[in-house]
């Protein structure tokens, strides 16, 4: 990998690129590691100071902490009083769209889950003369000597939320990210789509053995039908509970018996396909990554809500390569790393749109989300691909987080190519931008960001 | 809720016992409670103190850091909490000899609780009790002012870590400088309003010592009026300073209450009520995070003494060796503070028994002649005693952590650094020596920044903070909505004198560098100045 990145700076010096530009590329091939998805490994699990507690150490019990995924209930309540606050002239307090990592030893489960932070003063560690974190440990080797080690880019960072934690076992998104579409729609008053795009599809229905019927059917569900022969059983005193059990004594009715009878069930027909794509170089570390992701979260959300579950989505990450992740998991925690150019992200979208005929299909949604940094683009791959994606796409929603690398308040390589190539006035209708700090984001901030990218 | 059975209560009573044999004290009266999984659901948010007040902060997932400790002055599971009488809570399904280890672990965490100089200002109340009653205050208050209850426990959170612990503490055991007249009068009258030297202050010290030999029952008087005639002021000033030393407010959240122009109007005077309350809950906790490691250390020291020489439960030391070690291991890599405190109680012991708390020890050279000395003098339990009466952690690591020790125990710090040609985080030894190790435990443990408040520059609109640096910048991320929380207790602007660190490069590398910088809330937003 490392050759290839020497390879293209080495072009790149050629084409003369200023020093800026070195710079940068240079910075990144530094961070360059391989992709992977984090793993736990025992230095992962080592405790700070305060977290040592008796019930654990002595009692072998690990106190609950209150149950994240809260009852959609609790959470439009909590999303009311963060409106009140609003009206009171205070910032919003709840926070959506973490996703946390529970369960023991590595397993994982992903929710959405209201959090919040209590703000204070305090003294900020991180911060040191060599830049190198620094604990206790024993053991008799001599200094200097390197006694483990992990890969680089599989940090873990203990329970908590945020991108590219958590590791273990999928879990289906769909119907938290329903329950989250729909606050978006209604609490957060993203856009309602009237016109879901002209790909309507009508709903297929199939036959499924799903059903089940007393006394008559196709096959015999042996199990419940056991259940309900000892159910009447205890009732009429052929069976006594605790005591064993007189077979000859067992009475069995035709309405005890269940069976799994032939249905009608509606077959769902995908209406939207939405890539989400996603710049995952070393540049991206820590907020542009949160930024980027939790807007595509919400992006997901609302779209499973308005095509009320007909959506396909697909997940591309790129840095100088992009490749298609199999689900919304991965791409949330696969962690960053590498150099950078977006064009190949989108030729790989356009690809993919053309191998399967999506845009024939259904309604096609792009959304990309970087901090802005594009190495040099010379030939302005990058706005041909765009171009011919906008033949397909109903959107295309482009999403930069400038980080603190680049500086917050200068233009990105990204937004100067976009905007030279004047792409978001010729075709308004289908591309749109937006800009935001990545090192000051909050969560009204990102749904504002994705109204601009939705709006009309 | 419910308690221990007749069967368990009566273990405890005999390790009670037994504990108090051995030099432990602490009152007779305990509640021991088993806990279920429900219970523990509720008791958690609320540091396990069941009669804490509501907060719906506490009723969702907080986001949570390694960080956490440095946000909040307690331990979030305690097994037993400083009340009267002591609270601890048991799993259901405790073997009898687990439970005389836990209970051994607890009544020395009670010992200390109960004689720990750090606790001392816990000691003349029952928390639960008073708990309740703000439980009740809050509930009441809500009831009147609905949700701004709830914002204004938000705002004082914000600042709660920077109460004035240590000078609650100091309160009164501060000598009387300055209480009566005669004190205020040489002591602070003459030094600081009339700037006497110090022959003028003999010289009226003799005058006095005259005035008291020639006429001893009324000299005082009869002194204090010559100085009164001289100094007409003097009786005001005398006012003016009693007044000072009652009604200073020793911290930032004191002087809110106190000062603040929004807090002072009428219909916004109830909030001061809340503000007290947040306030004596930080103090109350206070103590706790900054005894964890010698705590630890010593109730691990007394649960391994004390259950083995319990003779009720012979036969279970393997079960309890296995346990035993898991808890005070010393760890590879992090910091165990079972382990780390037990062994540093172990080694004041060890040190005091042979005698190497002297002078004659400390100034011996050579390792050898070090190691060898042994003056026999046995008085390690003693000196254990004095440790858990008079130490903190800070106090404990830095008085003990000696390269002797660190060497004894193969402690080091390591180091985690990149190794690019691996493509790998390398976990490295960075160093043995005993200095580092001591520097390295005490940045680990919790300090709030130190926070005041520049009365000159604070007037009614405008509230001046001053920030001491001592080498470590704020937390950025969390200076903007604290400030605006000061700013909703205050009703004005808030400006923060506080130090960046920036990283600055030169021709042999980088450096870092302090830069004292003003942050300043207006109402709407954060401006940043360099000072």
């Amino acid at each position: 990998m490392k050759r290839k990145y020497e390879e293209i700076l080495h072009e790149l010096i050629k084409e003369g690129v200023d020093s800026i530009e070195i710079a940068k590329i240079q910075w990144e091939m530094e961070l360059d590691c391989e992709h992977t998805i984090e793993k736990l490994d025992k230095y992962n699990n080592k405790l700070g100071l305060y977290e040592y507690f008796d019930f654990n150490f002595l009692q072998n019990t690990k106190p609950n902490i209150p149950n994240p995924k809260m009852d959609i209930q609790t959470l439009n309540d909590l999303i009311e009083r963060d409106k009140q606050r609003e009206e009171d002239g205070l910032p919003r307090r709840i926070r959506l769209g973490k996703i946390v990592k529970t369960g023991p030893k590595g397993s994982s489960q992903v929710v959405i889950v209201p959090t919040t932070v209590e703000t204070k003063f305090y003294h900020d560690n991180s911060i040191t003369e060599d830049d190198e974190q620094q604990m206790g440990g024993a053991g008799g080797e001599a200094e200097g000597d390197v006694i483990g080690e992990q890969k680089a880019d599989q940090e873990g960072q203990g329970d908590g939320a945020g991108p590219g934690q958590g590791g273990g076992e999928n879990h289906d998104l769909s119907s938290d990210a329903y329950h989250l579409g729909k606050i978006l729609t209604e609490k957060f008053e993203l856009p309602d789509l009237k016109d879901k795009g002209s790909k309507k599809s009508l709903s297929k229905y199939k036959y499924d053995l799903t059903d089940v019927n007393k006394g008559f059917g196709q096959i015999l569900d042996k199990k419940q039908t056991l259940k309900n022969i000892v159910k009447s059983n205890i009732v009429l005193g052929n069976i006594t509970p605790g005591e064993e059990i007189d077979a000859t004594k067992i009475i069995i009715t035709p309405d005890d018996k269940y069976y799994k009878i032939l249905s009608k069930e509606r077959d769902y027909e995908t209406e939207a396909t939405v890539f989400f794509v996603r710049d995952y170089s070393g540049s991206m570390q820590g907020a542009p990554t949160e930024a980027v992701l939790t807007q595509h979260l919400f992006i997901y959300s609302w779209l499973v809500y308005q095509y009320d579950y007909r959506v396909t989505t697909k997940f591309i990450l790129h840095d100088t390569e992009a490749k298609e992740v199999d689900d919304f998991d991965t791409y949330y925690k696969s962690t960053v790393a590498g150099g950078t150019q977006i064009f190949p992200a989108f030729e790989l979208v356009n690809q993919i749109i053309e191998n399967e005929q999506l845009a024939l299909k259904s309604n096609v949604y792009v959304f990309y989300g970087s901090d802005g940094d594009d190495w040099n683009d010379k030939e302005n791959k990058l706005t041909k691909e765009l171009r011919k994606l906008a033949q397909y796409a109903n959107r295309i929603g482009l999403f930069v987080t400038r980080n603190s690398y680049g500086g917050t308040t200068s233009q990105t390589t990204l937004e100067k190519s976009i905007e030279s190539s004047n792409l978001l006035i010729e075709l308004r209708d289908k591309i749109k931008m937006d800009v935001i700090d990545a090192n000051d984001i909050s969560e009204k901030q990102i749904i504002e960001t994705i109204k601009k990218l939705l709006v009309q | 809720m419910k308690l221990i059975n007749q069967h368990t209560k009566k273990i405890m009573e005999g390790c009670k016992e037994r504990a108090k044999d051995v030099g432990l004290q602490f009152d007779n009266e305990s509640l021991e409670y088993v806990v279920t999984n429900s219970d523990m659901l509720e008791l958690s948010p609320k540091v396990m103190i069941p009669t804490m007040y509501d907060y719906w902060v506490n009723d969702i997932e907080v986001f949570k850091s390694k960080e956490e400790y440095k946000l909040y002055p307690h331990n979030p599971f305690e097994t037993v909490i400083n009340s009267r009488p002591a609270i601890s809570f048991y799993n259901d399904n405790n073997p009898d000899w687990l439970n005389v280890m836990i209970f051994y672990h607890v009544l020395a965490h009670i010992d200390f609780f109960q004689n720990n100089q750090l606790f001392a200002h816990t000691w003349n109340d029952d928390f639960v009790g008073r708990a309740l009653a703000d439980k009740r205050q809050i509930a009441a208050l809500r009831g009147k002012y609905g949700r701004w209850v709830d914002y204004t426990i938000e705002f004082a959170r914000c600042i709660d870590n920077l109460v004035a612990y240590f000078p609650t503490l100091n309160k009164d055991k501060k000598p009387n400088v300055g209480n009566d007249m005669l004190s205020f009068y040489f002591n602070i009258f003459l030094q600081r309003e009339l700037k006497y030297s110090e022959h003028q202050i003999f010289k009226e010290i003799e005058r006095y010592n005259d005035a008291i030999e020639s006429n001893s029952n009324v000299g005082e008087v009869v002194f204090l009026n010559e100085i009164i005639q001289k100094h007409p002021e003097f009786e005001t000033r005398f006012k003016e300073h009693q007044n000072r030393e009652v009604q200073e407010p020793s911290d930032l959240m004191e002087f809110i209450r106190d000062q603040s122009p929004f807090l002072n109007r009428s219909e916004n005077k109830w909030m001061k009520i809340v503000l007290d309350i947040i306030r004596n809950t930080s103090l109350y906790f206070s103590p706790q995070i900054r005894t964890k490691i010698i705590n630890e250390g010593w109730a691990s020291y007394w649960h391994d003494k004390l259950f083995m020489m319990d003779d009720r439960i012979k036969g279970n030391e393997v079960a309890y060796a296995k346990i035993n070690a898991s808890v005070t291991s010393i760890r590879r890599i992090g910091l165990n503070p079972y382990a780390i405190g037990l062994r540093l109680v172990q080694e004041v012991e060890d040190l005091a028994n042979k005698g190497k708390l002297s002078y004659e020890f400390q100034k011996l050279q050579g390792i050898d002649a070090r190691d060898s000395f042994n003056n026999d003098t046995n008085k390690g339990q003693e000196a254990i005693f004095t440790l858990r009466k008079h130490f903190s952690d800070f106090t404990l690591i830095n008085a003990f952590t000696s390269q002797e020790f660190v060497d004894k125990h193969d402690l080091m710090v390591i180091g985690k650094r990149f190794n690019q040609e691996r493509n790998t985080q390398e976990y490295y030894v960075k160093s043995k020596k005993a200095g580092e190790y001591k520097n390295m435990l005490v940045d680990s443990l919790y300090h709030p920044p130190h926070i005041t408040v520049n009365t000159e520059k604070t007037d009614d609109d405008n509230l001046h903070l001053v920030h001491t640096f001592e080498n470590k910048q704020l937390y950025q991320p969390y200076i903007q909505n604290t400030m605006m929380s000061i700013g909703k207790l205050w009703g004005g602007n808030i400006h923060l004198e506080t130090s960046d660190i920036r990283r600055v490069n030169h021709d042999h590398g980088s450096e870092l560098q302090e830069i004292r910088v003003l942050i300043t809330w207006d109402g709407s937003k954060l401006d940043k100045k360099t000072l």
